[in-house]
């Protein structure tokens, strides 16, 4: 599903974010991202949605070099892989249903089933009664809930995200480690960056780490590597 | 699929919506697109109109040969053969002096004076009206027919008419001039106002682009936005016209009756209507258009 091949990315004042990376993910396969805050995890996940693009090196995701798409064509990549960002990057002018709405008004889903869609989301992630709210008036954990809701609702099959949990405590965490494996269970293909200890100590999922841009040896077992 | 209908009734509503998010500068924006479009169509409302007026004086161009008073019967009959061979004169009319004076007695009131004069002091004439109208022809019929024997004068009556047209014609290129340059103006207005917006919007834009948003699905609020404001502004420039001809309407009536006229001041007609609230919409398109290329390429998610 995403495939790595040497992929080394450098930024322009020549802070090399990534050197020689090579890993697959096979689809339906979910993984965490992890290492210390600068290690290139963002990075690593913006050259998936072509955010970024590499310096060298190739990023396959469903067999396509997205590394060479043209600009014209990202959109229908982005719509194919739903993104959760530890900013959330919601949009206070509008309704927690208007929020996760907007990538099915972009895909032009007509009104009926964007309002089915919409609320089958919000149901997954446990903000059904808080539709018609602001998101400003939601907790982090909700907003961070919101985040999701809007990555998935268009059924996505590649699931991406930054830190998701990164400023909420152990409780809301585990709450939204449990919407992950929900969406894992159902096929889709994730990947999680983190350096949330708490969450990588009780689960059996594979680990890719990453330390100073590169890849380094599992630090733990790969048990959880096949998909259940 | 949502249908094609649906998508731009609702985009159509969000762009009211956001033209009017702040009331009065959305007003204040609406309000100088219609001032700058009324002046050149309010001119050019009152052109028409003289130009209607102009065309029923100068529909018969007339010539009037006078002749000297010595004219004899002989010479008139002369005339009259001359003129009717003259391949450029349609008809020629023969008023005698006899007549010329009873006709002023009619129409003037002047009964009075003309029965106290002791002899008639008007001469024969003759009314030619020629084929052409084209005002260097007519001209040189004139300088034609003054050279022939036993013609005291020849007057072009409509001269007057075509300098009169030469003026509308130097105010209508003023006023297409005028009309230029406030369109460019209001390109400029739109140009500013889609800038501003794209400003404000900037992290709307971002994660639309970020969750798989087109170009053209970022681009279309934007230019309904433009189009909107232009044409809310094409229909308060023809409200300004449509208050200003009423107001126009007693005091011009008064005029012409003073003037024995039955001129009466025509309003925008529908084609115009039409025309002037399609441009107005054609620019603020334009003017978003070129705003948008401008700005939006630039915003890109990081």
């Amino acid at each position: 599903m995403i495939s790595f091949n040497q992929v080394s990315k450098r930024y322009p004042g020549g802070f090399e974010a990534l050197k020689n990376v090579s890993f697959e993910l096979a689809k339906g396969e979910m993984a965490f991202l992890t290492g210390h805050s600068g290690a290139g995890k963002s990075t690593l996940l913006k050259l998936i949605a072509v955010i970024e693009r590499p310096n060298s090196g190739s990023v396959l995701v469903n067999n396509q070099n997205v590394s060479v798409l043209k600009s014209a064509a990202l959109p229908y990549l982005r719509r194919n892989i739903g993104m959760i960002f530890q900013d959330h990057k919601l949009l206070f002018d509008r309704s927690v249903f208007d929020n996760v709405q907007l990538p099915l008004q972009i895909c032009g889903f007509d009104h009926k089933e964007t309002g089915k869609r919409v609320r089958a989301a919000l149901d997954k992630v446990g903000l059904l009664g808080r539709e018609k709210a602001n998101p400003i008036a939601l907790s982090g954990g909700e907003q961070q809930r919101l985040c999701i809701a809007r990555a998935i609702v268009n059924r996505p099959s590649i699931l991406l995200a930054d830190e998701p949990t990164g400023n909420l405590d152990a409780e809301y965490a585990q709450e939204i480690m449990k919407i992950f494996n929900s969406f894992h269970q159902v096929g889709a293909t994730l990947l999680i960056s983190t350096h949330d200890a708490g969450m990588l100590q009780n689960s059996h999922v594979r680990m890719i780490c990453l330390k100073h841009g590169e890849i380094q040896p599992a630090e733990s077992p790969r048990e959880g590597e096949t998909p259940s | 699929m949502m249908s094609a209908i649906s998508q731009h009734a609702r985009l159509a509503q969000n762009a009211l919506r956001r033209l009017f998010a702040s009331p009065v500068s959305g007003l204040l924006n609406i309000i100088v697109i219609g001032i700058a479009l009324s002046l050149p169509a309010g001119m050019y409302v009152l052109l028409q109109n003289a130009q209607g007026m102009l065309a029923q004086a100068s529909s018969s161009p007339q010539i009037s040969l006078f002749l000297t008073m010595d004219a004899s019967a002989d010479d008139i009959a002369r005339l009259r053969k001359q003129l009717a061979q003259n391949p450029a004169i349609d008809k020629a009319v023969f008023i005698s002096r006899a007549d010329a004076l009873k006709n002023l007695a009619q129409s003037n009131g002047l009964t009075d004076v003309i029965a106290g004069l002791e002899s008639n002091p008007l001469p024969d004439a003759f009314v030619v009206s020629p084929k052409t109208t084209h005002a260097k022809a007519l001209d040189d019929l004139r300088n034609e027919l003054q050279k022939l024997p036993r013609v005291d004068l020849a007057q072009l009556d409509s001269a007057w008419v075509y300098k009169l047209e030469a003026m509308l014609e130097f105010t209508r290129i003023m006023i297409l001039i005028l009309a230029s340059l406030l369109s460019l103006a209001l390109i400029a207005i739109t140009f500013n106002t889609i800038r501003l917006q794209i400003m404000t919007q900037r992290d709307e834009i971002q994660v639309a682009k970020l969750i798989g948003a087109t170009n053209s699905f970022v681009r279309r609020p934007f230019l309904y936005f433009g189009a909107m404001q232009g044409i809310l502004g094409g229909i308060t420039a023809w409200l300004i016209i449509a208050l200003s001809l009423y107001l126009l309407k007693q005091p011009i009536a008064t005029l012409s009756r003073l003037y024995g006229s039955n001129f009466t001041l025509h309003p925008l007609s529908l084609g115009d209507s039409l025309t002037l609230l399609l441009f107005s919409l054609y620019l603020g398109l334009m003017g978003a258009w070129l705003s948008v290329g401008r700005h939006l390429s630039v915003i890109e998610p990081s």
